[in-house]
């Protein structure tokens, strides 16, 4: 039974849909063709010689509507306007402390204080980015060893973060795979069909979360992915799932990957935790490196939002594995094509400070146990809220969930009037699709959390 | 190589799961992109070993050494910056500091229209991301508009518009007998473009021609902009690169906000504030109140969430520092100047120089024109011809980006052009 969701890209202006379903941005076209009907000659005025008729102040976009709140975003905004001393907030994907501060990492203060003292000036990037970004940021998620880039068979090019990067893809697809479809996984980050339906490539959804389990619906995902017009395009969690935490298993990935071959799909992989979600750089990597060691063709959008805490920089790259170099070139031109319409090149600053990092061997190391430190964190966390679940909750519910999903989220199996209670009752603010960021959670907090969920579960339906 | 060890370290023989197709490449119908015409000739320019080469070609600013500069009021705020390293996204319209002090710049310090928050307003990807956010928003509200180009244009304006799916139409602009403006043919235009078109218009130091229409005559087409009823868009990338005085260079706005249009404007710190790289800019839309420039500003917003999410934090902060201090706004203005002053200082000396060298043609409008290009009347050959046989890169349109010129320089690039152009 498939239960996928066919999404067309909108090609105009009011059909796209939230990620609710509902219509957004109602318009009212009118002004943009009153011009031809009305009489726009209300007042004349002198100035100076010149004697004016002046148009009236009509304005053309009288019909605009109100954009809805982002939904993750908005969560932020919402736990700032509360003032309750034990409110919490679980929203976005942000690292924070143990002491719920933001987290600068030391290897970037590092890299920024090194980049001062270069005293380097801010010309334009070429369109594809800073090279030696592009260098490092595919040997880290390939390998440097790894045959594809010995082979320059990559065409990378630095994108605006992991949205910007995912934008550049999705206007390729459009561009060279007119009314091919990318599958997206229920659910998915939000942001996803957004940036599918504003490239107007048509998207829908295979199976992903089972409210059962709280885990993976392995067998409906194979199913769908089965069943997708051959050519598709898959985009995939390279790991730690957002919003779920629920990644496949290393087997569940072999099969993945048979299936995507079977149907000559191509594998679109977003890693935007690279690091994140075992705290280990490389092990994080292993479903791409193992796609990519099949000689398949891979597109994978990178983000340095989260692992090197850049996020304000806009700091990610667009990678498409191709079976050959040039391949690799002509793609990557037109990759640039897309980005020049968009921004014309892509902003310095974090690049040269992931250049830094990732390509000094001393900093690199230091960056591979702060990660381990960051996700060992979370790991804790996850531990300690389990415990508090299991012994506060008497009534046998499994909650061993918490402990097998992975990265920064978890999806705690809530509905959303379950979450307005959390948020109304307890003051935790968190995503309505039952979503919290464990990055936003201390140890000390474990307890009243615990409490809150059980109180929602139980009592709230 | 058909066999593969998996993740879970188990041998697997590929070449059973591969599918007919598995083999040939995806991306085979894939055509190299013809390389851009103005970032492509700095890509030349670098690649070329000779010496004496010369690079008159993209528009970034460069001192009598023919160096990138830092200006000293980015390097104060770098040192500023460089405490403060909390990077936490930025709200999706960006620096809310930044913007505000952005849209002083262009709107005027004591703007009423700031004040009533009048404005819808975003920070964008520098210019391009300004115009394109822009063109989206036109695309998806205005659907059935198109936008007047001017001819010529930065050729990228094409491609945003492109991009966005709007469709275009082109006003005359530069007169090529003249090499100045072609104002009655571009009144003309004015006139005869359907009631309530997009025009985009450069409000000062034009791109790439550096002629700019006259105060009188800015007047003129702002009348009968409203007379039709015509959506005003400026893209203003050189505030105070023309004239040396930002609000000097804003003057063809003014008149347009006096005369009561609501018009949009990109702007851009990249020149102006030599930050090219890091992309910094804004979208502004000026609207009939402030509800509406809240509706107006979200639905900005929703565009850019799924182009880039929210926009890059460091140049934003820099801007922010600078204008937000009386004594390093007052060092910038000082240091725009200086830079405006050695373009109209290399301007005289070009035009002299191939004065002096016997030139039987016309060089008048290189001090006529103003801001960082110099729209030189050379063709696409003689353009190749400086290139092949002097090293010396300009865009084919026969743009010369003042900025490249030096007193180290000048002589050599006047003789060149001399040679390529004697023979008429």
């Amino acid at each position: 039974m498939a239960s996928s969701v066919l999404s067309l890209a909108s090609a105009g202006p009011s059909a796209s849909l939230s990620s609710n379903g509902i219509e957004k941005g109602k318009l009212n076209l009118g002004n943009c063709f009153k011009k031809e009907k009305t009489n726009l000659f209300l007042k004349t005025k002198s100035v100076g010689r010149i004697s004016m008729v002046v148009a009236s102040d009509v304005s053309r976009f009288e019909g605009i509507t109100m954009a809805p709140p982002d939904p993750i975003l908005g969560v932020s905004e919402a736990f700032k306007a509360d003032n309750h001393e034990l409110k919490l907030n679980l929203g976005v994907g942000a690292y924070r402390t143990e002491e719920l501060q933001p987290y600068v990492l030391d290897v970037v203060k590092k890299a920024d204080k090194l980049l001062l003292e270069k005293g380097e000036n801010r010309e334009y990037l070429p369109i594809e980015g800073l090279a030696a970004f592009n260098k490092v940021t595919a040997e880290l998620l390939f390998g440097a060893d790894n045959p594809v880039i010995k082979q320059q068979r990559v065409a990378t090019v630095q994108g605006l973060s992991g949205t910007g990067s995912l934008r550049l893809a999705a206007a390729l697809i459009e561009r060279y795979f007119p009314g091919a479809k990318v599958l997206i996984s229920s659910p998915t980050w939000g942001n996803h069909k957004n940036i599918f339906n504003d490239a107007r490539v048509p998207w829908s959804e295979y199976r992903y979360y089972d409210p059962k389990t709280v885990g993976l619906d392995f067998e409906g995902m194979i199913a769908d992915i089965k069943e997708a017009p051959e050519g598709s395009f898959i985009l995939l969690h390279g790991c730690a799932h957002n919003p779920t935490g629920i990644d496949p298993t290393p087997e569940q990935w072999e099969t993945i990957a048979d299936v995507i071959q079977e149907k000559n799909h191509i594998p679109f992989f977003d890693i935007a935790y690279q690091g994140f979600a075992s705290g280990s750089l490389d092990t994080d990597a292993a479903s791409v490196r193992m796609f990519v060691a099949r000689g398949m063709e891979v597109i994978a959008a990178q983000s340095y939002s989260k692992n090197l805490g850049l996020y304000a920089e806009r700091i990610g790259a667009i990678n498409v594995v191709c079976s050959s170099s040039d391949d690799a070139a002509r793609v990557k031109s037109q990759l640039k094509r897309i980005a020049r319409p968009m921004y014309s090149n892509p902003p310095v600053h974090g690049a040269r400070i992931v250049a830094s990092v990732v390509g000094d061997a001393a900093l690199f190391k230091e960056w591979n146990a702060e990660m381990e430190m960051m996700a060992g964190r979370i790991m804790n966390v996850r531990q300690k809220l389990f415990d508090s679940l299991s012994s506060k909750d008497k009534s046998g519910k499994d909650w061993s969930f918490v402990l097998r999903q992975i990265g920064m989220f978890s999806f705690t199996g809530l509905n959303k009037a379950q979450c307005d209670n959390m948020t109304n009752k307890w003051h935790v603010y968190m995503t309505k699709d039952g979503r919290i960021s464990l990055a936003g959670l201390s140890l000390a907090k474990c307890e009243y959390l615990a409490d809150a969920i059980i109180d929602s579960y139980h009592n709230v339906s | 190589m058909a066999i593969s060890r998996g993740l879970s370290g188990r041998m697997i023989d590929r070449s059973a799961v591969v599918g007919a197709r598995y083999m040939s490449s995806w991306w085979r119908s894939v055509q190299p992109a013809p390389k851009d015409p103005i970032l492509g000739v700095t890509e030349a320019f670098m690649a070329d070993p000779n010496p004496d080469k010369v690079n008159v070609g993209v528009g970034a600013y460069r001192d009598d050494n023919g160096k990138p500069v830092v200006l000293e009021c980015v390097r104060e705020a770098e040192r500023r910056v460089a405490g403060n390293l909390n990077m936490e996204y930025l709200p999706m319209g960006g620096s809310v500091k930044m913007v505000e002090e952005t849209l002083k710049l262009a709107y005027g310090e004591n703007s009423e229209l700031i004040k009533d928050r009048r404005i819808a307003a975003v920070q964008a990807l520098s210019g391009t991301g300004a115009c394109r956010l822009f063109a989206d928003f036109q695309k998806r509200f205005c659907p059935n508009s198109q936008i007047y180009i001017p001819v010529p244009t930065w050729s990228n304006h094409h491609n945003i518009w492109r991009d966005a799916h709007v469709p275009q139409k082109t006003y005359h602009y530069y007169h090529p007998e003249s090499r100045g403006l072609d104002f009655a043919a571009m009144i003309d235009d004015i006139k005869n473009a359907p009631n309530g078109s997009f025009f985009l218009l450069h409000p000062c130091a034009h791109n790439p021609t550096g002629v700019d229409p006259t105060e009188e005559q800015w007047r003129e087409i702002s009348h009968h902009i409203k007379v039709k009823g015509h959506f005003p868009f400026f893209d203003m990338a050189y505030q105070g690169f023309a004239s040396g005085d930002p609000e000097r260079d804003a003057k063809s706005i003014r008149i347009f906000l006096e005369d009561g249009h609501h018009i949009g404007i990109a702007q851009s710190y990249a020149k102006n504030m030599g930050l090219y790289g890091q992309r910094v800019g804004c979208l502004s839309v000026l609207c009939e109140d402030e509800k509406q420039a809240v509706a107006v500003k979200s639905q900005l917003q929703q565009l850019a969430r799924p182009m880039y999410s929210n926009p890059p934090v460091h140049g934003a902060l820099i801007v922010s520092i600078i204008l937000g201090d009386p004594d390093l706004k007052k060092l910038w203005l000082k240091e725009v100047k200086i830079m405006a002053d050695r373009i109209i200082g290399m301007r005289t000396a070009l035009r002299g120089n191939l004065e002096k060298l016997g030139s039987p043609l016309s060089w008048q409008h290189i001090t006529n024109q103003i801001g960082m290009f110099c729209y030189s009347g050379l063709t696409p050959e003689q353009v190749d011809r400086l290139t092949n046989e002097f090293h010396i890169y300009m865009t084919r349109n026969g743009r010369i980006s003042m900025a490249g010129v030096t007193t180290g320089n000048v002589e050599y690039l006047a003789n060149a052009i001399h040679q390529v152009s004697k023979s008429g």
